[in-house]
């Protein structure tokens, strides 16, 4: 479903932040991207999806091949089956939770949001019914604490079923009791919609709770790849001390 | 051991000025924007016996005004120059506005659908902004003769020029994240534009609406004087006559408007911030 081979990545200013990467996720697999700050988790992230374009190797994502940066149709019709939930969630403050969610499905062709067709505006009212905003769907984003903000962008990310779900650091601006809900939600409708999960973390707790493998990057390096089973948090403690 | 025995060098008074230090080109700058000052007050400020003898004039003139006119067929007349005022007002801003979004959109930087080609967007703002608004009544009352029409399509342009550059500042400096958010989900960028910035944008696009709202009734106040329709061609007709208690009135009448407007703008952002 996703494989990155050799994959490198300079800024215009800096050193490397990628090097020669390969990483694979199998359909249903889910995958926490651990590592110190700066170790290349976000960029790599963003290079899988084109949100970014990379300097060195190849990316397959969902039957997209692609060196650099996807093309306008491989975009196109690789962001129709992803769903990304980012850090900062990113969502529009001055418009409804419902408005934002229904924003997930603009990659799926239905244009300006205010001619929603009726099942995409179901379908937002159940992806905010399932992260258990239902109440909330009609107020301001602005108005929302940040774990109710997180949980309207998981919804975003969910509304139109995707394949694949990333996510970068999707607790990490959150205290630990509203972290922990965001990543059990988050978690259980991957779960349930049968979708492929990346994601990026910090607590080492939620990388162990919440994936099948573990794979750790350190100054753009992959230095661990391993099922979780097999791992404790003093294994990747080791990571950040190293 | 802390971390300023760490510091490259030590710390000197220069790292913690607060003016920039006089470099030799700072000074040279600054001598040569000085000579150009000192040089453009003799050429073009009125020296002191200059002011001193126009005293009694302007005294003359304000005299003549007084009392203004209240001839009730001249401020029927007026009225309905004051009413056209505000309609190329309110009508240029209205089309000026909706010209400059456009504009704006393909102009602002991370948020236009144009790559390079932004230039051609910034450069018709530039145009449309930088040609005083004077400049423009000229040539739209050569285009399209004496009247309101040109004074309206003066002030489409002058809105289109200054909301356009403001309108595309707001976008440029819209949220980047959920910007970003909705790249992700494969939003096309004239869906970004609706979905995202312009909610994002929206108080700022009503106050720079309300300020060009603003600045268009003093324009179109002016603009008769070449002949683009309003009240300034009444106030042109009495300087040109002599009949000073006509264009105290009028004077008179501009100044209610303009604070009128500027109160009802100040009103309306109140409300809809």
């Amino acid at each position: 479903m996703v494989e990155a081979c050799g994959l490198g990545k300079r800024f215009t200013t800096g050193p490397r932040v990628l090097n020669a990467i390969d990483f694979s996720a199998r359909r249903g697999e889910r995958i926490a991207l651990v590592g110190s700050n700066g170790a290349g988790k976000s960029t790599f992230l963003r290079c899988l999806v084109g949100l970014v374009p990379f300097g060195d190797g190849t990316v397959e994502v969902l039957g997209q091949r692609f060196s650099e940066q996807p093309n306008r149709r491989q975009r196109v019709a690789l962001r129709r089956r992803l769903g990304f939930v980012f850090q900062f969630h990113g969502l529009v403050g001055r418009t409804s939770a419902l408005s934002n969610v229904v924003n997930g499905a603009l990659g799926q062709g239905n244009g300006n949001h205010a001619l929603a067709p009726e099942r995409l505006r179901t379908d937002a009212l159940d992806a905010l019914a399932a992260v258990g905003l239902s109440d909330r769907a009609l107020d301001r984003t602005d108005t929302l604490s940040g774990g109710q903000s997180q949980r309207v962008a998981i919804a975003r990310a969910l509304v139109h079923r995707p394949e694949l779900v990333i996510a970068d650091e999707p607790a990490a601006s959150l205290d630990p009791v509203a972290g922990a809900e965001v990543m059990s939600v988050f978690h259980g409708l991957a779960e349930q919609r049968g979708a492929t999960l990346i994601f990026t973390t910090h607590d080492l707790q939620h990388a162990l709770d919440y994936s099948d493998r573990i794979v750790a990057l350190a100054a753009g390096h992959v230095v661990l790849d391993s099922p979780t089973v097999h791992l404790r948090v003093s294994d990747l403690e080791a990571i950040y001390r190293d | 051991m802390t971390d300023h025995l760490r510091m490259p060098r030590p710390i000197s008074s220069r790292d913690i000025a607060r003016w920039p230090r006089l470099t030799p080109l700072r000074f040279t700058v600054l001598v040569a924007l000085g000579a150009v000052l000192i040089a453009s007050i003799g050429e073009v400020a009125p020296g002191p016996d200059r002011l001193i003898g126009a005293l009694p004039r302007m005294a003359s003139l304000l005299d003549r005004m007084v009392p203004p006119e209240t001839d009730p067929a001249f401020l029927g007349r007026m009225g309905l120059r004051l009413l056209e005022t505000l309609q190329i007002a309110l009508v240029g801003t209205v089309f000026g506005v909706l010209v400059s979004f456009p504009l704006a959109w393909l102009a602002a930087k991370h948020v236009s659908p144009l790559n390079a080609g932004r230039w051609i967007s910034r450069g018709v703002i530039s145009l449309f902004r930088t040609v005083p608004d004077l400049v423009w009544a000229l040539f739209f009352v050569s285009a399209v003769g004496l009247g309101a029409i040109a004074g309206t399509l003066t002030i489409i342009v002058d809105t289109a020029g200054f909301c356009g550059r403001f309108f595309a500042e707001a976008m440029e400096e819209s949220d980047p994240k959920s910007r970003e958010a909705l790249e992700a989900v494969g939003a096309r960028r004239i869906d970004i534009l609706f979905a995202s910035v312009v909610p994002d944008c929206m108080p700022s696009f009503i106050n720079t609406s309300l300020f060009a709202l603003e600045l268009a009734v003093r324009s179109s106040v002016v603009l008769g004087i070449v002949g683009a329709g309003g009240i300034g061609q009444e106030l042109k007709s009495a300087f040109e006559l002599f009949q000073y208690p006509k264009a105290a009135t009028i004077i008179l009448a501009i100044f209610v408007i303009v604070l009128l407007m500027e109160r009802l703008t100040d009103w309306l952002r109140q409300k809809m911030g």
